[in-house]
């Protein structure tokens, strides 16, 4: 079993002072395998937050982003899942499943982490899964409203990933989970 | 006991060797009285412990002397105590072995033998103890000799100290006179003690540190008997209050020693309770400007202060006594004579002074701010006139000054009310004040604290000023270094979400107060500390919109939007293009859900006017585009007049963006301008499809180059990603988007790719392979878009 935490669109400190501190406490170093960003963190400090909880953090640009090296779209292997990153703001219609889903097929993978909408989304399609974890802030967006503070826990198993979704409604944490099973496919 | 000084010498060595031959006696009688203990000979051994207490008999030795031969005479008796408990588990009673030791010669090792017998005979409980401990004292009595008398008192005292009996009624009287004599006489004894013996402990500077341990000792001792008075039952609080503890400053103060000075006054404070302090602070405090210049009062107050704090704290009826005694009062006025009696105190003494008594306000006077700030006031006239202070310890004081508040409440905005803490700030040299502010500000994130007024952050930014501004004693830009610059700024960022107020008039004078004071902080600093306010403002639309609160409301969508106007356009003047491009389409999509047309077009317009003139690197224009398009494919708000230039204009730079490969997709990006999905939105299929060749011509433009300079054609993901465009317009259900131009794209792609002029390129094989996965799924769905799609092959690859 293999955890990976995918949370993005910090915006820290444009838009939030910090992350709220019932998700801090959740998150402690050593327990996760891997993270995922796909960007707008925006600065050092929290970067190098992330890399403290988990040695092995992807993160893509998103259009604040201090650091202009993150990659446009990134593609990794976890056990037997493709997963791409890819911000977002590159893909129009912004929030456009239709159009994320043709950037998936680009990417040739079966998890699409993407951001941008700051709105948690999982949507599973013909081709795979796409997920966006809003925004582990809760950070003002022009494309949504009343944002709730949100991030993503997956859990990786063979051809089993079981979808943790935390979100912080009214001061508490809820957690709702989803499945998804990758069809085994011939070689 | 005074010697001429030029026999000084002579007389050390002589108590040396008087010393050692009381030493080496004593060891000698004490081989005798192990051998007869071994040997379970009570007789020899009480023998023999009288011969070795024989030589406490002395009156040759000074007292430091006598302290090293009693001291040593106390560790065999100690042995002596273990073997008459032993005895006594043998058979022999307590009240034999009292009996016998009796009959030792003199009357001194008749007292000490008697003392360790009644050490264990009393906690054996076979009499009671305050028979045996009353038979002591009255037989003590008759050692008058100081010396001799001290060091026997102090032994009762050693051996009784946790078995001194409660006041039963019937004793009262008794014991009170005892105790009397006893108090007298021990109170004569240190009084004596002090005068000669510190007076005599000078000397030459090579043997300072064994007189150190001299005077260390001695006091020791002293302090013993201070302690062993204040556990006496009949010293009360009129007796302490009149009788021992003016006579007792009395000799410290007059003894002028800093040492004993200090560790009496120590002593004082720690033996006696703390109530008898309460009622005896005005004499207590009198004494401290009479002390000794070198001597530590600050500490020494400050511990008096802390007991006094702890003991305020241990119940709530205390407090009351507190207040009548009106210990603040007496307490601030002390600090004040200390310091006025001691004008070459340096500054870090006089600060720390009011370190330890602001220490006690708060732990005491809690909610008296007046009180606080009254210490916070005194510290600013002792500053006055000092500037920025230099010194690195009394920098550290001040700090602790600074700091003590803000721990205790915990909040910054009671700190903001004490008016002199700014002023105590100001004296603070250029990166300690800095530090304080980081220090401020983390105080406010840890703890949550909204700045919830205009007033209020007007008062805290005039303490946050060295981070907000340059002043003018502030290093150059050059001679900062960047990281620390950086961090500090994006601080102060993230204290902006900090002010907060649910009511819109407040909020928005909160902002322009904010943005008042970020504006004088240069170039370097505006694009910290400016988004974060633009974004609280675009908050703040979010939640007037839909209200019509009119023209004449202090706060509006339209005056916020002014303010966010003037903001951005200062950060685009730092220069900050990119930021403020970004921040100007977020407006515009704000200003557009808020239908204020002529707003968003402004915004649309200076973001593009920003892009035109400022924004000259590729990479940066590509996203630039991106956003554009993507903010303008949102905005319902324009007309068509308006919505046509802004297409326009859009459309025309993607074809001009330096790369054919970003062109392309820029181009088919634009496509989506002109299919808006919500109602009243433009939905206009022929221009779609003329992006979307216009987006094929531009790939094929891109082919030919490729095939020329590199020999072979480039990737053909440009025609998939643009198939999979038509794929998207043909399920929206376009009629211009017909199959037969998918079918012959379909076939383009796949010819293409069997070509010995492409390159393989694993990628663009899957993107194509799962493209036409998609298609074949869409087929064989059975549906109304299956319908659609029957008429379209999708031809597999050989």
């Amino acid at each position: 079993m293999v955890l990976v935490l995918a949370l993005g669109d910090l915006h820290i400190p444009h838009r939030a002072p910090d992350l709220p501190a019932k998700f801090k406490s959740m998150l402690v170093p050593g327990k996760i395998q891997h993270i995922i960003s796909p960007g707008n963190l925006c600065i050092k400090e929290v970067h190098d937050y992330l890399k403290s909880l988990c040695p092995d953090l992807h993160v893509t640009r998103g259009e604040y982003d201090e650091d202009l090296r993150y990659p446009e779209s990134e593609q990794l292997k976890i056990g037997e899942f493709k997963l791409g990153i890819c911000h977002g703001h590159q893909v129009i219609p912004w929030g456009d499943l239709d159009s994320l889903a043709m950037l998936q097929r680009q990417l040739d993978v079966d998890i699409l982490i993407t951001g941008h909408t700051h709105q948690f989304k999982a949507y599973k399609h013909e081709g795979g899964v796409i997920i966006n974890p809003g925004s582990a802030t809760g950070a003002y967006s022009s494309i949504s409203y009343d944002i709730n503070p949100s991030f993503v826990l997956m859990d990786i198993d063979g051809l089993r990933v079981v979808v943790y979704v935390y979100e912080l409604i009214d001061g508490e944490v809820k957690v709702d989970k989803i499945d998804f099973k990758k069809p085994q496919t011939a070689a | 006991m005074q010697a001429p000084v030029q026999d000084a010498i002579t007389v050390a060595e002589e108590q040396e060797k008087w010393l050692a031959d009381a030493m080496a006696l004593v060891q000698h009688h004490a081989f005798f009285m192990h051998r007869a203990l071994d040997a379970n000979n009570l007789r020899d051994a009480l023998k023999f412990s009288a011969q070795m207490l024989s030589e406490l008999r002395t009156s040759k030795l000074s007292p430091q002397k006598y302290y090293e031969l009693y001291m040593r005479t106390f560790d065999e008796l100690r042995k002596l105590e273990i073997f008459f408990k032993d005895e006594t588990k043998r058979g022999r009673t307590n009240a034999d072995l009292y009996e016998l030791v009796q009959h030792a010669g003199n009357i001194l090792p008749r007292l000490y033998l008697l003392c360790t017998v009644a050490s264990v005979y009393i906690k054996s409980k076979e009499a009671p103890a305050k028979d045996i401990l009353k038979d002591l004292v009255e037989m003590s009595r008759g050692v008058q000799h100081p010396v001799r008398g001290l060091f026997l008192r102090s032994y009762l005292s050693q051996i009784s100290r946790d078995k001194l009996p409660d006041i039963g009624s019937e004793y009262e009287g008794r014991l009170v006179s005892l105790r009397n004599t006893y108090i007298k006489s021990g109170d004569a004894v240190s009084a004596k003690l002090l005068h000669c013996k510190f007076s005599r402990l000078q000397g030459p500077a090579r043997e300072k540190e064994r007189r150190e341990k001299e005077r260390r000792e001695l006091r020791d001792l002293v302090g013993k008997n201070l302690h062993v008075l204040s556990q006496l039952e009949g010293v009360d609080l009129d007796m302490y209050k009149d009788v021992v503890l003016p006579r007792v400053l009395e000799q410290v103060v007059n003894c002028k020693d800093e040492i004993a000075q200090y560790y009496l006054m120590d002593c004082i404070i720690q033996v006696f309770p703390d109530d008898y302090h309460l009622q005896t602070l005005e004499t207590l405090l009198g004494a401290c400007p009479q002390l000794q210049p070198t001597v530590d009062v600050k500490t020494v107050m400050s511990q008096l202060m802390e007991r006094l704090s702890n003991y305020a704290a241990s119940s709530s009826e205390v407090l009351p006594d507190l207040l009548h005694v009106e210990a603040f009062a007496k307490l601030s006025s002390a600090v004040v004579k200390v310091i006025e009696a001691q004008p070459d105190m340096p500054l870090v003494g006089a600060v720390s002074l009011h370190v330890a008594l602001l220490t006690f306000t708060l732990r005491v006077h809690v909610d008296r701010l007046d009180y606080v700030d009254q210490v916070l006031g005194a510290c600013v006239k002792k500053l006055e006139g000092k500037g920025k202070v230099k010194d690195s310890k009394a920098t550290k004081q001040i700090v602790a000054l600074l700091s003590a508040p803000l721990e205790k409440y915990n909040d910054v905005v009671t700190v903001l009310r004490l008016t002199n803490y700014s002023k105590v700030m100001e004296h603070l040299d250029y990166e300690t004040n800095k530090v304080m502010a980081v220090v401020i500000i983390q105080s406010i994130m840890k703890n949550n604290t909204s700045i919830s007024s205009s007033e209020k952050v007007d008062a805290l930014f005039e303490l946050l000023k060295e981070l907000i501004k340059d002043s003018e004693g502030a290093p150059s830009m050059d001679e900062i270094d960047e990281d620390d610059f950086m961090e500090e700024q994006n601080l102060v960022a993230r204290l902006v979400h900090m002010l907060v107020n649910k009511d819109h008039e407040e909020m928005f004078k909160i902002l322009t107060t904010a943005r008042k004071h970020f504006g004088q902080g240069g170039p370097k600093r505006l694009k910290f500390t400016l988004p974060p306010l633009i974004f609280a403002a675009l908050k703040l639309v979010r939640c007037l919109q839909g209200h019509d609160a009119g023209d004449e409301a202090l706060v509006s969508p339209k005056k916020i939007f002014q303010f966010l106007h003037q903001t951005v356009e200062a950060l685009s003047t730092v220069p900050a293009p990119e930021l403020a491009l970004r921040l100007y389409l977020q407006c515009a999509e704000a200003a557009s859900d808020c239908s204020l047309e002529p707003v968003a077009y402004e915004f649309f317009t200076q973001a593009f006017l920003l892009y035109e003139e400022e924004i000259a690197d590729s990479r940066a224009q590509v996203t630039a585009m991106q956003l554009i398009i993507g903010t303008l494919q949102r905005t319902y708000v324009f007309g068509v007049e308006n919505r046509d230039t802004l297409t326009h204009k859009a459309t025309g730079y993607s074809a001009k963006l330096l790369k054919k490969p970003d062109q392309c997709r820029a181009v088919y990006a634009c496509s989506h301008l002109f299919w808006l999905e919500e109602d009243g939105g433009t939905q206009d299929g022929e221009r779609v499809l003329l992006c979307l060749k216009r987006a094929l011509r531009i790939a094929n433009a891109a082919q030919q180059m490729s095939s020329v300079t590199r020999g072979s054609s480039g990737p053909l993901t440009l025609f998939v990603e643009i198939l999979n465009k038509y794929l998207y317009y043909f399920e929206k259900g376009i009629p211009q988007v017909t199959s037969n131009l998918i079918q012959g794209l379909l076939e383009l792609i796949g010819t293409e790719l069997q070509s010995e002029n492409t390159a393989q390129d694993r990628a663009v094989d899957a993107f194509f392979a799962s493209t036409r996965r998609y298609i074949q799924f869409q087929k064989q769905k059975g549906d109304d878009l299956a319908e659609r799609y029957s008429s379209i092959q999708v031809v597999s690859p050989p």
